[in-house]
């Protein structure tokens, strides 16, 4: 027998079936339908993790998803990597290895551990408060370092993640959530009259507290039995759905339940291409909560060592697993449900020592069970503290006198502790789905009360504890007649004694702890009380109780009475802390699902991107469209690329892809003055077949788009837009539209996909056009500078714009989106015979800079005006209205020192200042003076032969001349304040 | 995540569907020239932002794109009524009577 601690008989492992597993390196054996904290215990490993602060030896607490000390990582290869996982949900299968965490050299010998010799105080509540408060320079350096080294959960996984995972939207009639007996029983009754139900169950099988339960029958079958005959009921219904390994971990508006369902982590071998782990979105038309209850600890001196568990727990290992926690356990209970944890484990032959209980005397059932079992029982008697130093050995038995004092009785000797201190119900979904919450005076503990949502609680979750009480509001919730009749239980009571077990030792010398995974003690909470918290949430910030991974499971109720008490009120009156999403951790790959890598976003390319991409483009993302960047030749830096392109189209021309760009066509008897309305700018009287550059303001007079705008017809307009603002400039013209403007006859559609544009720039430009168009007179004359003509080009229509976003001769060759790739090659071909070049977006803003011509977004942050930016000239002053007129004279946007657009001439024409840095008067700034403004355009300019900027500063017209200071890491940079324009100031160059 | 009725497509569907709008039955003003640089700023800037039952526009932007009102309790996140953008605002009271709560 390689696993001392396995029964001979008993629990619902595959005894026949051998695992064999790794835990830190070394081979052990379980059974299939261990997990793996099970599997340890049954080979005698008591000790599975160290503590966050103080690197304690710990052993495992509970037997489920309230586990705050047993935490591991496993690894499975190839970057599948999972750090912080109960081990006492970790399904064992075959090569399974596991880690523990937060120890150096190993788990047994640990340096670590000195921090529980340090002084008492040092480590107490608010200890990061305390003592990383100052020098403030000593936190990057000191503590955090210190912090993170110290901070005691899993490691990052460095590789990335090579599972997939995948979302389900789903709807039911009624979510069961928990199948023990409660749900079973709800979901049982609510699926009999063809509703479609879903049951989830975060175990790897169905039937909860029924598989703990040997003695127990439930008409006349044993507990376990009727769990399987149900299961098999509700599985032949067609109209069940029943989900295991599936935790619901989060409650929202409607009956919106988040499920996490785990796939494939408890096999030994990974099916290929299958999902590691589903969520379910479900809608539920009613949601039965059947979600149970979580034992507490009891808070005694030292009751954190390997060994000491959860009575609950120790009965499931025994009775599911057919694993003894120990061979001499000692119970101290608070309640019944102690005694049953004590008569299972002595008929399995486990030595009851004693068993140690609060009350002066224990329930009438418990106390016969315990008569004839011959238990030896202390009434009014607690645990005082205990020893043992890698699994507990003893513990010191106290008695109560009727004062409360505390007299030092006898140590008894023993291998396990087993804490009965009471049942918490399990309301954290029922208090996300915003139930307000009542407190059960007399039994100490909150219950649900009135729903938010079509919900019910049941069961334990809503204070009826034991099988029968939880299948009678199970059948009761689902619609059904009576339950089944139960005998055999020992009931627990629920509630019972909360908040520090008094002893007889110096409060300052003990460590009695609370919430374990943060190594939060009594005497941190009573601390933090003494300190001045008041609000349990302001406690629980402070000493960390219940903020570990563990979300406070088996803490929060503890911390809570100690509070209490120490504030000296009710525990209702300290207030309770949010129970928040998620239940338990759900990994990030749950919540991405398949939106990762090419499946994150999706990607637009212009009819052109091939092409850009076999001549060698760079691209670059503009939103979630890909452009091309720059064009380089073999060996050309990207400088040296962009200083050719943009040289090239100012010498002889250039070819640009504009596609992007946002095109909205205004359609209606009111187009012009919809368009009065939403642009600074008069259309009225605007010909056909002519453009205007148009500036968009909102309500508050801050410029949010521009772009050129040509009118076809009387009622039909052509508008573009940033490449990044067309859907929220037509959303913003449909709100107008739609919800202020309604006198108005318009249509907007969106064309940005319909319309390829290809821009044609440079001298050479119509020359190049010339031979494609037909019945389109594009001579100088025929079609000035910001006009607009409609026929075809290269055999496909087009919509010809002449106009220049480059200051030099210009044409945009709007074509079908599906001809944009023939239209470009044909252009390109004929563009060759001059020597032009295909320019990208680099240089499109270089020569656009060099010409000053802003770009929304860059020179634009929201709280600019079309007079900081010297475009009054934009602004139709003899229309009554349009949007964001009236604001342009309230009196803030009046004031001489706004931040206005200048150009920047840097002292050193080689130095290209750095975008978005910030510009002072002086050369060294003054502490508490406020910067005049910042950078908005920079770039090395061909055409200028130096450095170029744009910036926009505080009153900057009136500062032609004046020199300021950019400070930079490397020292100050002193540029000289000029008009934001570089080149063509009279701007010849636009006709060719 | 809610669920909300719009009231153009007669339909319940899921708020990714939508876009909160900001407060409703905020009417921008006929004239605008007319209004004192205090009144507009009021309009401008100032909401009521009530803890309770809160008047507010949406867009069913992936749906019908109608801009349309609704109802919302910035408590419970409950949505009492939708309606059609340009339609009264629904007496509150019948409102909160007839939903219980």
């Amino acid at each position: 027998m390689t696993q001392p601690f396995r029964t001979a008989a008993g629990g619902h492992v595959d005894r026949a079936r051998a695992i064999p597993f790794t835990f830190d390196g070394k081979s052990y054996t379980g059974h299939a339908g261990d997990t793996l904290a099970s599997a340890l215990l049954a080979n005698g490993v008591a000790l599975m993790g160290r503590s966050f602060k103080y690197h304690r030896p710990r052993g495992v607490l509970g037997a489920g998803a309230e586990e705050p000390n047993a935490l591991v990582s496993v690894s499975r290869g190839g970057g599948r990597f999972t750090p912080n996982l109960r081990a006492t949900q970790v399904e064992l299968y075959e090569g399974l290895v596991a880690e523990s965490q937060n120890r150096w050299p190993s788990l047994a010998v640990d340096v670590g551990e000195v921090n529980n010799l340090v002084p008492p105080g040092v480590f107490s509540a608010g200890f990061y408060y305390k003592t990383f408060m100052a020098p403030a320079g000593a936190w990057k350096g000191v503590y955090e370092p210190f912090i993170r080294k110290a901070a005691g959960l899993g490691v990052v996984p460095r590789e990335p993640d090579p599972d997939h995972y995948t979302h389900r939207y789903a709807f039911c009639d009624v979510l069961v959530v928990g199948a023990g007996a409660a749900g079973l029983a709800a979901a049982l009754a609510a699926s009999e009259g063809g509703a479609r139900v879903i049951v989830a169950d975060e175990n790897p099988a169905m039937g909860g507290g029924l598989l703990d339960e040997p003695d127990l029958a439930i008409d006349g079958q044993p507990a376990a039995a009727w769990a399987a005959q149900a299961v098999a009921t509700l599985v032949a219904r067609t109209n069940v759905t029943l989900l295991t390994r599936t935790q619901a971990f989060g409650y929202y508006a409607q009956n919106f339940v988040g499920l996490a369902q785990r796939l494939t982590d408890h096999l030994a071998a990974l099916p290929a291409h299958a999902p590691r782990e589903r969520m379910w979105k479900l809608r539920a038309g009613r949601v039965v909560l059947a979600t149970g209850a979580i034992e507490q600890p009891l808070v005694f001196p030292d009751n954190d060592r390997p060994g000491i568990m959860l009575a609950g727990a120790a009965r499931t290992y025994l009775n599911r697993y057919g694993v003894k926690p120990g061979d001499h356990a000692v119970v101290f209970t608070v309640d019944d449900s102690g005694y049953a944890a004590a008569l299972d484990l002595a008929r399995a032959g486990v030595a009851i020592a004693a068993v140690v209980d609060v009350r002066p005397e224990p329930g009438e059932a418990a106390a016969l069970a315990a008569n004839a079992a011959a238990l030896r029982v202390l009434s009014a008697s607690v645990i005082t503290g205990t020893s043992g130093r890698l699994r507990v050995s003893g513990a010191e038995i106290g008695k109560v006198g009727p004062d409360g004092t505390v007299r030092p009785v006898e140590r008894i000797a023993c291998d396990c502790v087993l804490m009965a201190g009471g049942w918490v119900p399990a309301v954290h979904l029922f208090s996300q789905s915003r139930g307000k919450l009542r407190f059960d005076d007399a039994r100490g503990i909150y219950l649900p009360g009135e729903p938010a949502q079509a919900q019910l609680s049941v069961g334990a979750c809503n204070g009826a504890f034991g099988i029968a009480a939880a299948l009678a509001e199970g059948f009761a919730a689902g619609g059904a007649g009576a339950a089944p009749a139960v005998s055999g239980e020992i009931a627990p009571m629920g509630g019972g004694f909360q908040g520090a077990v008094p002893h007889h030792r110096d409060p300052q010398k003990v460590k009695a702890f609370v919430d374990f995974q943060n190594d939060v003690t009594a005497k941190d909470i009573r601390l933090a009380v003494r300190e001045g918290f008041r609000s349990i949430e302001h406690v629980k910030r402070y000493t960390t109780n219940g903020m570990a991974t563990d979300q406070g499971k088996t803490s929060n109720m503890n911390g809570l009475a100690i509070a209490a008490g120490a504030l000296d009120k009710p525990v209702p009156q300290v207030g309770l802390t949010t129970f928040r999403a998620p239940y338990t951790p759900v990994t990030f790959g749950s919540f991405a699902g398949h939106s990762r890598d090419h499946l994150f976003d999706p990607v637009r390319k212009t009819a052109t991107h091939a092409w850009a991409q076999a001549n060698g483009a760079v691209f670059e993302d503009v939103g979630l469209w890909k452009r091309a960047w720059y064009f380089p030749k073999p060996g050309e830096t990207m400088h040296a690329a962009v200083a050719r392109e943009c040289r090239t189209v100012r010498d002889t021309g250039g070819v640009f892809d504009a596609s992007t760009l946002g095109k909205i066509e205004v359609v209606g008897p009111d187009a012009a003055e919809f368009m009065n309305r939403l642009y600074t700018n008069p259309w009225t009287k605007l010909e056909p077949g002519r453009c205007r550059y148009g500036l968009m303001l909102n309500e508050q007079g801050f410029v949010i788009d521009d772009g050129v705008i040509g009118r076809l017809a009387p009622d039909r307009f052509h508008v573009t837009t940033t490449t990044g603002g067309a859907p929220r400039v037509l959303a913003h013209m449909e709100d107008y539209l739609q919800t202020e403007f309604t006198d108005l006859k318009v249509w907007l559609t969106s064309t940005t996909e319909q319309w390829a544009v290809i821009a044609v720039q440079g001298p050479n430009a119509r020359r190049v056009l010339q031979p494609l168009v037909d019945g389109i007179d594009i001579s100088r004359e025929a079609m000035p500078h910001m006009s607009l003509r409609e026929g075809r080009i290269c055999g496909v229509p087009t919509r010809l714009f002449r106009v220049s976003f480059t200051g030099e001769l210009g044409f945009e060759v709007n074509v079908p989106a599906d001809h944009g790739l023939a239209a470009w090659e044909a252009i390109w071909a004929e563009s060759q015979r001059y020597g032009m070049a295909a320019y990208g977006t680099e240089s499109m803003h270089v020569l656009r800079a060099e010409k000053g011509f802003i770009i929304v977004g860059q020179e634009t942050d929201g709280t600019v005006t079309p007079n900081d930016l010297g475009l009054d000239w934009a602004i139709g002053k003899l229309k009554p209205d349009f949007v964001g007129k009236r604001s342009l004279t309230r009196p803030d946007m009046l004031k001489a020192d706004r931040k206005q657009l200048v150009g920047l001439l840097t002292a050193d024409p080689a130095a290209v200042l750095e975008e978005g840095a910030q510009i002072t008067a002086e050369a060294t700034p003054i502490r508490g003076r406020p910067a005049l403004g910042h950078v908005t355009s920079s770039y090395a300019s061909p055409a200028a032969g130096r450095s170029i900027a744009m910036a926009l500063v505080a009153g900057g017209r009136a500062r032609m001349g004046e020199t300021v200071f950019i400070p930079m890491p490397a020292g100050p940079i002193a540029a000289q304040v000029c008009e934001p324009i570089f080149h063509d100031k009279d701007g010849s160059r636009l006709d060719g | 995540m809610l669920l909300i009725r719009c009231p153009v497509c007669e339909m319940d569907r899921p708020e990714l569907e939508f876009r909160y709008g900001g407060e409703a039955h905020v009417a921008r003003p006929l004239d605008p020239s007319s209004v004192s640089d205090q009144d507009w700023a009021e309009y401008l800037y100032f909401r009521s932002n009530p803890r309770g039952v809160h008047a507010e526009r949406w867009r069913h932007t992936s749906g019908c794109g109608r801009f349309f009102n609704a109802i919302r309790h910035t408590v419970t996140d409950r949505i009492l009524a939708t309606y059609k953008a340009g339609e009264p605002k629904p007496d509150l009271a019948t409102l909160t009577g007839e939903t219980g709560r």
